[in-house]
């Protein structure tokens, strides 16, 4: 198993190496650069720098070296002093901004993800063991409607019904009193409490999947010849469902979390917008919109490293779970 | 012993003739075959005509829509939908509407439309109504429908410049169908390729194509189509952005149509038709082409046809929070924006109506890409 989990976690290297020269090109694309912000941001306060100053400070800054160093400079900063450079909009190092909300967005993803396997687990079950009747007809087009409703325009109609109705904002993340609070037991209760809303509209679609996969893959398992034995044995539908066919067909729970949270992630910025939530997922359009890059390139890594632990963790799971990949020569996904 | 032996030549229809049904299932080809397979999922085929009648419909917009695309009316600022009626104080006059107009309420400052039901405008059909340049070419005005002269007709209602949101959802849809169509475009075009040259190739090719793979699927997608369309210059003709969106698009996506091509080539590859046309010394670009490719074709079509929703949901993600088409380029998304303003939308609920046919382009692809797939392999 060690060897397994330093293989696997060696494998990540490349990939997160990878990610973050892809987000440092794009934190480059934008015409201009770091320092042709500051100057128009000193211009437009009545400051004027010669031009030799300008020159100067490019070169201290070390924006006319070659891309290679300047990617070099960037990525160094974070692995060592957890630098991710300086937000222009918030006139502060992008790590603060971000801080708090990070950890409303993990929340939220993990959360969400609960959800998921919390709401497919039983209906998935159910649709394969009472295939093709009414109600495993109306499962499905349900979980069709969740997979094809777009989940931000979700977000949206639910915005306006609440408003219509109930008259209340469904934006509230935690309870008033803990605004500004630093973490604690109590404020992630509460924002358990108020998460719910955002939780069922960005895990619907992630939901229906899950349940189409898992129902597919107990339908088969409940056709194999053991699984028929067991029956012709005498054992009770029951157990003939629960001792082996319901323990292998799991596995997509896990395996699939790979799938899983990018699209989590994905939806959870748009759905964020819609219902203003304090996660990352606003900040990162009101960057994109103000062309803040080191705010906005830090909070898609940032995702994007997420995402990569997910999976890790899930493909560790799975290798603990399931002798055959850890016994195996590599992961199968 | 004596032997009996039947001069006659066997024909085993004769034992069993083959009813016409079958003769004609036998002999059809593969697309055939795919055509009626798709035929049972009724779903599907209902939605394959609808989208077929949306896409018939952007291409004579113009002629539909009552207005044109950025036509104000000062008088119907945030009207609401005038609804068609057929009768009349109990008399049948035909389609009708009636007409109305807005008094300020003072106290909440709220404009308050009232119909005046003693006068039906009724409708005019295949009318001459407001001019408008064909695809931006021919000049014309003729239009399905108009309403009466000095009237208005406004079945789903007006934006805060009086702006028709149908005529507005018409001529959006023109851009909102067809940038699903280039992106996946695109995408096809990268995904067949790499994911076509890592499975025939394999070895090293294999590794670098599937570690940028990896790479490119471990980015939350719509982060990421934001980031890129952000970095789209300000100063771009709105012509231009459009395709920068497509190409956006597609670039992201392409990863999972290239996983699915490499799968389908590594198991084909090794069938005894793929070695024969290898050895007989057909080089690898056409042992692709013509020999692989259409094994797996109907697979790819299905895929292709259920990657369009996300990419008509990706375009109308990115509009509507303004990161990705502008005005004057309209699409459903650039529409939407109006309803970011949820106390605005809680007014003037009308604003949130292009959620509708987004939804309903989205599932319908669901639909028709679910029954391809069903469809995709006949013989099964």
């Amino acid at each position: 198993m060690l060897r397994y989990v330093v293989w696997r976690v060696l494998m990540m290297m490349p990939t997160l190496i990878a990610i973050s020269f892809v987000v440092f090109v794009i934190i480059q694309l934008p015409e201009g650069d770091y320092l042709d912000a500051m100057v128009a941001e000193l211009e437009a306060q009545g400051e004027r720098l010669q031009a030799d100053q300008i020159a100067h400070l490019r070169a201290q800054y070390g924006l006319d070296a070659p891309f290679v160093v300047q990617y070099w400079n960037w990525i160094s900063a974070i692995v060592l002093h957890g630098d991710f450079g300086f937000s222009f909009e918030y006139d502060r190092p992008v790590l603060d901004v971000i801080g708090d909300r990070f950890w409303l967005t993990a929340i939220l993803a993990l959360g969400t993800v609960i959800f998921t396997w919390a709401v497919s687990f039983p209906i998935a079950i159910y649709s394969a063991v009472y295939k093709y009747s009414i109600g495993d007809h109306i499962l499905t087009f349900i979980g069709f409607l969740g997979l094809a409703t777009p989940n931000f325009l979700l977000a949206l109609i639910l915005l306006y019904l609440s408003q219509v109705y109930f008259g209340t904002e469904v934006g509230q993340i935690m309870a008033e009193q803990y605004i500004g609070e630093p973490m604690s037991f109590d404020k992630f209760l509460s924002i358990l409490s108020h998460m719910w809303i955002a939780v069922v509209v960005i895990g619907t679609s992630g939901t229906a999947g899950m349940i189409r996969r898992i129902r597919a893959n107990l339908m088969d398992e409940l056709e194999k010849p053991y699984v028929v034995t067991a029956r012709a044995k005498g054992l009770p539908p029951g157990r003939a469902l629960i001792k082996y066919p319901l323990r292998l067909s799991l596995n997509p729970f896990i395996a699939d979390i790979g799938n899983l949270l990018p699209d989590l992630i994905s939806g959870s910025v748009l759905v964020a917008f819609v219902l203003s939530l304090p996660t990352n997922g606003p900040i990162l359009v009101n960057a994109l919109q103000s062309q803040d890059m080191y705010l906005a390139g830090a909070i898609v890594m940032i995702e994007a490293v997420l995402v990569v632990i997910g999976v890790l963790i899930s493909d560790l799971a799975l290798a603990a779970l399931d002798p055959r990949i850890r016994l195996g020569e590599g992961v199968r996904r | 012993m004596k032997r009996f032996v039947d001069p006659q030549p066997f024909h085993p229809d004769d034992e069993r003739p083959l009813t016409a049904e079958q003769e004609q299932f036998y002999t059809a080809s593969q697309w055939q075959l795919i055509w009626w397979r798709f035929h049972r999922h009724r779903l599907a085929v209902v939605s394959f005509w609808f989208l077929l009648a949306l896409y018939a419909a952007i291409l004579v917009a113009e002629f539909l829509a009552p207005y044109g695309l950025e036509s104000r009316n000062a008088a119907h600022v945030y009207a609401p939908p005038q609804t068609i009626h057929l009768f009349h104080e109990g008399r049948l006059v035909g389609p009708f509407v009636y007409p109305y107009s807005f008094e300020l309420n003072l106290e909440t400052l709220e404009r308050e439309y009232k119909f005046d039901r003693t006068e039906p405008q009724p409708l005019r059909w295949f009318c001459r109504g407001e001019p408008y340049r064909f695809w931006g070419q021919v000049e014309g005005d003729l239009h399905l429908f108009c309403p009466k002269e000095g009237g208005t007709v406004f079945l789903l209602g007006t934006d805060r410049l009086g702006r028709d949101m149908l005529s507005r959802i018409l001529y959006g849809a023109r851009i909102s169908l067809t940038i699903g169509l280039l992106g996946v475009a695109v995408s096809f075009v990268l995904g067949v390729l790499l994911g076509g040259l890592a499975g025939y190739l394999g070895g090293v090719v294999d590794s670098v194509i599937q570690r940028i793979i990896e790479v490119i699927r471990s980015f939350p997608v719509i982060p990421l189509w934001m980031a890129l369309s952000a970095a789209l210059p300000v100063s771009w003709d709105p012509l231009w952005v459009y395709f920068g969106i497509t190409l956006i698009l597609g670039l992201v996506d392409w990863p999972g149509l290239a996983r699915a091509v490499r799968g389908r080539i590594l198991s084909l590859r090794e069938e005894d038709f793929a070695q024969a046309a290898v050895l007989m010394g057909a080089r690898p670009r056409r042992v692709i082409v013509r020999h692989l490719v259409p094994s797996f074709a109907s697979h790819l079509i299905a895929s292709v046809t259920l990657a369009i929703p996300s990419m008509i949901l990706g375009e109308t993600a990115l509009s509507f929070l303004g990161l990705g088409l502008r005005p004057p380029i309209t699409s459903w998304g650039v529409l939407l924006t109006e309803a970011q303003n949820i106390n605005a939308v809680a007014l003037y609920p009308w604003l949130m109506l292009p959620v509708v046919p987004v939804i309903l382009v989205v599932l319908a692809f669901n639909f028709v890409g679910d029954g391809l797939r069903d469809a995709a392999d006949p013989y099964g």
